[in-house]
């Protein structure tokens, strides 16, 4: 029996109504999902399907309406906002560096921010550096406009792993990248998830790369899960809204 | 002109130093009361309004009646080069005041999400995200707000605060151009050199992006 790392219990979330009194567009509709720990889930749906939202409640940044979010059992609400957000990662599309930041600092910033001493802060971003593939004596002084988009999103997941968190969230990490870069992301990316094992949630679009990356894999559309289910299911599965979705993405091969 | 930089030469420094001092002594108040309010604005975006909106009235009343007005003011009207500061201060403000509030308030809205992500507290947010980010545009408007201030400071001679504007209101009333020009020259110098140190601080401030 898998330990649960993340949990979401009958999750909603409407948007607050406007000052004329209607109620706000819902956005998550009791949505229960656990996320075993050390495993990889990836949520897929059409944008505005809640999946980011979703995601952002791990870490608090958006709050349930109703239900609750658990992170290794425990409640996000019984969580202090900031030690629950320190213990997990979070990997965003493209301009998630610090413009006016070295890659060093961007990387290591999470630790800066608990106050720890300055070599032990080199020592872990050389590491985490390294982990993401970048070698930490050539980037370090380089600001984000000096580094390419894949070599961006590497010091992004770098800073996210910094801490050693449990939760790794990442929102559309490779969206922004050109089909060959966002390859070999994709590469280094479920590289270093054998390594590490953590419990990650990934949001993304792209089919493929949720059947690579992940090992399980939720559909979200309106706010609600319309299927969930191991990679190997999905082509060939009689959901109708997964057939859709299949479909779409491998018209061209098909055709 | 040996001559007259002869009579008038220690006066004109005297003077100048007078300028820069009630200048400065604004500028420091304005940025002293404007860089917080608009820190304070970003968190409270309902008083941005209002409270941009009164700095914006400020600035559109004439100096010379602004001085008159607090002129009857207790303990302003006691002392020219007090009032002239205050009333200085007033002009510095808006300029300080707005460029904050739009500097900081155009971080981009992702990083702001990724520092209350990494767990940055709303201070920690601010001094290692927010105003290194809008350092540029603060300075901008530190820069008009200064520029402001030197030209205005000129008329602070009229209630007797002191200040190059004497050499003018004198050369003025007794149809002296070389007097005249004896204060405009060096107010003009002071306005271009605090433009230009402030305009290269600026650039040194503004951060790459791509």
């Amino acid at each position: 029996m898998p330990t649960v790392g993340v949990e979401f219990a009958k999750v909603s979330y409407t948007l607050p109504g406007g000052a004329d009194g209607h109620t706000g567009r819902s956005l998550l509709h009791e949505v229960s999902l656990q996320l075993d720990a050390g495993t990889t889930t990836a949520l897929l749906g059409r944008s505005g399907a809640g999946k980011t939202t979703l995601l952002r409640m791990v870490n608090d940044l958006v709050s349930p309406t109703s239900g609750e979010v658990r992170v290794g059992g425990k409640a996000t609400r019984d969580y202090e906002t900031v030690p629950l957000r320190r213990s997990i990662g979070y990997v965003i599309q493209e301009t998630g560096l610090f413009p006016h930041m070295t890659a060093e600092r961007n990387a290591g910033m999470a630790l800066e921010l608990a106050g720890r001493p300055k070599a032990e802060i080199a020592t872990r971003v050389r590491e985490v550096l390294g982990l993401a593939g970048l070698d930490y004596d050539e980037f370090r002084e380089r600001y984000p406009w000096q580094l390419s988009g894949g070599q961006r999103q590497r010091v992004g997941l770098a800073r996210a792993l910094a801490t050693d968190p449990m939760v790794l969230l990442m929102d559309e990490p490779f969206g922004a990248l050109d089909p060959l870069t966002r390859a070999e992301m994709q590469t280094m990316l479920r590289g270093l998830l054998e390594k590490v094992g953590k419990t990650v949630l990934l949001v993304t679009h792209d089919l493929d790369e949720a059947l690579y990356l992940a090992q399980r894999v939720v559909f979200l559309s309106e706010g609600k899960v319309v299927a969930d289910l191991p990679p190997e299911e999905i082509v060939g599965s009689d959901n109708a809204y997964v057939r859709d979705y299949v479909s779409a993405v491998h018209r061209a091969v098909s055709a | 002109m040996m001559s007259f930089l002869h009579s008038y030469g220690w006066e004109v420094g005297r003077l100048t130093f007078e300028h820069l001092w009630l200048t400065a002594s604004a500028m420091l108040l304005a940025v002293g009361v404007g860089l917080p309010l608009g820190i304070l604005l970003t968190r409270r975006r309902r008083l941005a309004r209002p409270v941009i909106g009164f700095a914006n009235v400020m600035q559109t009343v004439p100096s010379l009646a602004l001085f008159g007005l607090l002129l009857p003011v207790p303990w302003l009207g006691e002392n020219a080069a007090r009032l002239a500061i205050v009333a200085l201060t007033g002009y510095a403000l808006l300029p300080i005041l707005r460029n904050t509030y739009v500097g900081i308030g155009n971080v981009d809205p992702e990083l702001i999400d990724v520092a209350n992500a990494l767990g940055m507290s709303n201070i920690q947010r601010l001094f290692k995200v927010e105003l290194p980010l809008a350092a540029s545009v603060i300075l901008a408007g530190l820069r008009t707000a200064t520029v402001t201030c030197v030209g205005v400071a000129t008329i602070a001679a009229a209630i007797g605060a002191g200040g190059l504007g004497e050499l003018i209101f004198r050369g003025v009333a007794s149809v002296d151009n070389g007097l005249v020009l004896a204060g405009a020259i060096p107010a003009a110098l002071l306005a271009l050199g605090a433009d230009a140190i402030l305009g290269w601080l600026e650039g040194r401030l503004s951060v790459r992006r791509s």
